[in-house]
């Protein structure tokens, strides 16, 4: 008997000891759950923060010794408490400067965020005693952390805009540093947003794909050029090679951004180039200048290009809604509509020769497809005719026997 | 007798003629078209000695296009020329040995694999058959 | 030239003993009233399924069964057969107009109380008829193999698998395995060129037989009236075709003014369309099981629905047998009235299926 209970001790203990090493106490969570609104957010929004994934919690940030229950013991003389604004970067940076530690748990992750925080604006200003800028918690949270790769974080591609417009978007917090709080609406607005949010394409441009990360500032007017050309290098290069690139130099004009902007980057228009007004060319170019002219007939290629796409793409369609399978001259109109897409980048270049062989190319293949969009047009009107013709018989075959019918009534019965 | 015998022949005829118009279309229909088969599994995309090492040529495969490039090796390989960003056509840039897209810089290798920029997944790969003086590509799989 | 038709036809008489058969043909009559429009709608059900049996197996020489293979296929008759077009849009219109023909059919002779001693058989193979030509059109829409077939099978299979004890080897044995692949497309195509036309080819057979050796019903409405015969051979016959000719019509129109369409490839892969239904002459029995509670006196709302279809089917087919005083002669209002509902169900569900939002 005694053995048997010895027995059902040692399992009993045995089932609940990893039980009682995983739950290790924690005092910390235990009273902070049992308070209200502020002091009790940390234990909510704790559960789901990275930290806490990796197998760290209160005390490995806040100090203190979570094994006592007191408040006193357990706010001992390690205890660092929640850190001031201005304290917030050191406190982080105890262990996100720290290589070797981060090494244990992510050999990957970057340990120079302070270094290059204090080169940035939010940096620079929190140094000279601004604790209005933004710390490491504006933008990563506290107490429910998550990395930039899941779709909750605040530094997930799609929400960094948020983030960041938190601050950059009101108007009363920017007033005392003379920044404009459009950036966000007019981000809003462009081409690159459009195909982040719509298009869920997690390489489209953010905020910090421009201005930077921990070192965040503004890029100064040679920069931007290099920052569109991460993602644009063929409108780069074309620029470069361009008389553009020696007047911009010498004028301090900002590349890219000149004719296309900053923040509310659309997509560009054929009508930004050219002669007309509206046009981008005659903020610099007299008209009847050289480049005036040669804009203009830039223009006029595009537009030809364009409005017989357009056309050719018209007729298929009617041949396809009257039936006709046009999947073959479609295709070979995408293809054009790519080589489309080349001629307006080739504008950067400014090279006339360049756009009229290309243009050509593309117009000698529509010639193919406005053929094929008139064929199949032709055997829509073709069907219909046939139809015509086989409905007539069939009327007449109809009536025919109508008429036979009423001859079978007419005669004697038999 | 004269109005029955119009009848008559006004059913027969309209019945030969209804027949005729629908026979036509019946034996159109049984002749072989020019395009024997309907399969776009695999595709005659160039001939023999078409292209010079580290030369590309885009070509029709089913209804999007492919490319095929001879290696500056000699060697001849076929992938899907659609890019798996936003769908434009890539070219082969001999200098490097690898696959571009000029629209948003992305770039592969000729395994179709993602070296750089924004494209999401590898491209497509084909296998070649040299058939003779031709060059087909086939999907694998 | 007569001389030798003439020849000819004696030669073949001598031989096959047509003239009894046309003499029994010559005194066939069929009565004409004021309800026998109805009496036409099973001759066009027969046209039309001729028709689909001349454009399917046309449509076989250019179709690949094939899941890498199927919709190119069909693509390639749309484009590059001559008249495929045409061939192809004449099968899947004339399949729908078919059904809609059947429910007609089906229906008038419900009310027409046509079932009555002794056409009971006949009611029965028209009932066995009717869930062949279902079979017909569940297992034709899957062989394009683009993404509504694709889904709508899906929808279909997984309805089969929810029937209680069966529902899970039934829907195994549909697909041919777990899920719908080559295999499903290979037996689908099986039903649809050889089983199931073999099967209708026999039930049509007796169906056939037994309206020409009982004659055509007269409604009960009119049993003790005085009732015109006409000859079925050849005044019935002519008004038959002439019906033939004019749905012909439609269908020609039809086919030119709204070819029928590819659609986009099935991927497996991919995530279910939104909307998803099944085609028009299921929506009914789809949307019922989309809108029943999901319990009812703690029995699944779905096996329920399921289970009332099945009785349904059953006392529908029984019903020659079940109205006992259609048999003797005797009004019966109530079987009527049951009929009336039962359409008016498959009507409203059928437009609820496309009216209400999220469905």
């Amino acid at each position: 008997m005694p053995k048997l209970g010895f027995a059902a001790a040692v399992m009993i203990g045995a089932l609940l000891l990893p039980g009682a090493l995983l739950a290790q106490k924690n005092s910390c969570l235990e009273c902070h759950s049992k308070l209200e609104d502020e002091l009790k957010a940390p234990v909510e929004g704790f559960k789901l923060d990275i930290h806490q994934q990796f197998g760290l919690s209160c005390a490995d940030c806040h100090g203190g010794n979570p094994a006592k229950d007191d408040e006193n013991l357990a706010k001992d003389k390690t205890f660092r408490g929640a850190p001031k604004r201005p304290q917030v970067p050191a406190f982080c940076a105890r262990c996100h400067s720290d290589s070797a530690y981060i090494k244990t748990f992510n050999p990957r992750l970057r340990v120079d965020q302070l270094d290059q925080y204090r080169t940035s604006r939010h940096g620079l200003l929190l140094q000279k005693g601004d604790t209005k800028v933004a710390v490491c918690t504006d933008c990563h949270g506290v107490h429910g952390i998550q990395t930039a790769k899941h779709p909750k974080s605040r530094t997930f591609p799609w929400n960094v805009p948020q983030t960041c417009g938190r601050c950059h978007a009101d108007a009363a917090l920017m007033k005392a540093y003379g920044i404009p709080t459009s950036q966000l609406e007019e981000y809003k607005q462009s081409v690159h947003a459009r195909a982040l949010f719509e298009k869920k394409d997690m390489s489209a441009p953010v905020c910090n794909s421009c201005h930077g990360n921990h070192g965040a500032a503004p890029p100064d007017v040679k920069s931007i050029a290099f920052v569109c050309r991460q993602c644009h290098p063929s409108a780069g290069e074309l620029f470069s090679k361009s008389p553009h690139k020696k007047a911009f130099d010498e004028m301090g004009f900002s590349e890219c951004e000149a004719c296309h902007g900053k923040h509310k980057i659309l997509q560009p228009a054929d009508a930004m180039l050219g002669t007309e007004k509206g046009a981008l060319c005659a903020q610099c170019h007299e008209p009847g200048s050289k480049p005036s002219v040669a804009a203009g007939r830039m223009r006029q290629l595009l537009g030809e290009l364009t409005s017989e796409i357009d056309a050719d793409g018209a007729l298929l369609d009617r041949a396809e809604r009257k039936g006709v399978e046009v999947s073959d001259p479609k295709y070979r109109l995408q293809e054009i509509h790519t080589l489309l897409v080349s001629v307006r980048n080739l504008t950067h270049g400014l090279d006339l020769a360049d756009i009229e062989e290309k243009a050509g190319e593309g117009k000698t293949l529509l010639v193919g497809v406005r053929a094929s969009a008139e064929a199949a047009l032709r055997e829509a009107r073709l069907r219909r005719t046939g139809l015509v013709v086989a409905t007539i018989f069939l009327i007449l075959f109809a009536l025919a026997f109508y008429l036979k019918i009423r001859q079978m009534r007419g005669r004697p019965k038999a | 007798m004269k109005r029955r015998s119009f009848v008559n022949f006004f059913l027969g005829g309209s019945l030969g003629a209804t027949v005729l118009a629908f026979l036509y279309p019946i034996i159109r229909y049984l002749l072989p078209p020019a395009q024997a088969e309907a399969l776009q599994k695999r595709v005659m995309a160039a001939k023999v000695g078409d292209l010079a090492p580290n030369s590309f040529k885009i070509f029709k495969f089913g209804s999007s296009p492919g490319i095929l490039i001879n290696t500056q090796e000699g060697q001849l390989v076929a992938l899907s020329a659609v890019c798996t960003h936003l769908t434009c056509t890539v070219r082969y840039e001999g200098d490097s040995g690898t696959l571009h897209c000029p629209c948003h810089n992305g770039r592969f290798d000729l395994a179709g694999n993602v070296i750089s920029g924004p494209p999401p997944a590898p491209l497509e790969t084909y296998k070649v058959e040299i058939v003779g003086e031709d060059v087909f590509v086939a999907k694998k799989a | 030239m007569k001389k030798t038709f003439q020849a000819l036809w004696a030669f073949l008489d001598e031989r096959f003993q047509v003239h009894s058969l046309l003499e029994l043909a010559k005194k066939k009559t069929v009565p004409e009233h004021k309800h026998s429009f109805w009496y036409f709608f099973g001759g066009i059900c027969l046209f039309l399924t001729a028709l689909q049996v001349a454009t399917g197996i046309m449509l076989l020489i250019y179709y690949t069964p094939t899941v890498d293979g199927a919709h190119e296929s069909v693509q390639f008759i749309m484009s590059q057969v001559k008249f495929g077009w045409l061939i192809r849009s004449v099968h899947s219109w004339s399949a729908n107009i078919l059904i809609g023909v059947l429910l007609i059919h089906m229906f008038s002779t419900f009310f027409l109380k046509a079932y009555r001693s002794p056409r009971e058989l006949t009611w029965v193979t028209g009932f066995f008829l009717f869930v062949l030509f279902l079979a017909f059109g569940f297992s034709g829409y899957l062989l394009p193999w683009n993404e509504l077939s694709f889904f709508a099978t899906r929808v279909g299979t997984d309805i089969a698998g929810s029937l209680p004890l069966v529902g899970k080897a039934l829907k195994t044995f549909i697909l041919g395995g777990s899920t719908i692949g080559q295999a499903t497309l290979t037996r689908f195509v099986w039903l649809h060129t050889a089983i199931l036309p073999l099967a209708a080819a026999v039930l049509i057979g007796l169906h056939v037989l037994l309206v020409q050796l009982l004659g055509m019903s007269t409604p009960l409405s009119l049993k003790d009236k005085p009732v015109k015969e006409i000859p079925f051979f050849p005044d019935f016959i002519y008004k038959d075709v002439l019906g033939w000719t004019l749905i012909l019509i439609l269908v020609g129109v039809l086919c030119v003014f709204l070819p029928w369409e590819i659609g986009k490839k099935a991927d497996p892969f991919s995530a279910t369309p939104l909307g998803i239904k099944p085609e028009w002459y299921f929506t009914f029995m789809f949307t019922t099981l989309k809108i029943i509670p999901s319990h009812i006196l703690s029995i699944e709302g779905e096996k329920l629905a399921i289970l009332g279809f099945l009785l349904g089917g059953a006392l529908w087919l029984l019903v020659p047998f079940l109205n006992r005083r259609a048999s003797q002669g005797k009004p019966s209002p109530t079987v009527t009235l049951v009929g009336a509902a039962i359409l008016a169900y498959i009507v409203v569900m059928t437009i609820l299926t496309y009216t209400l939002p999220g469905l």
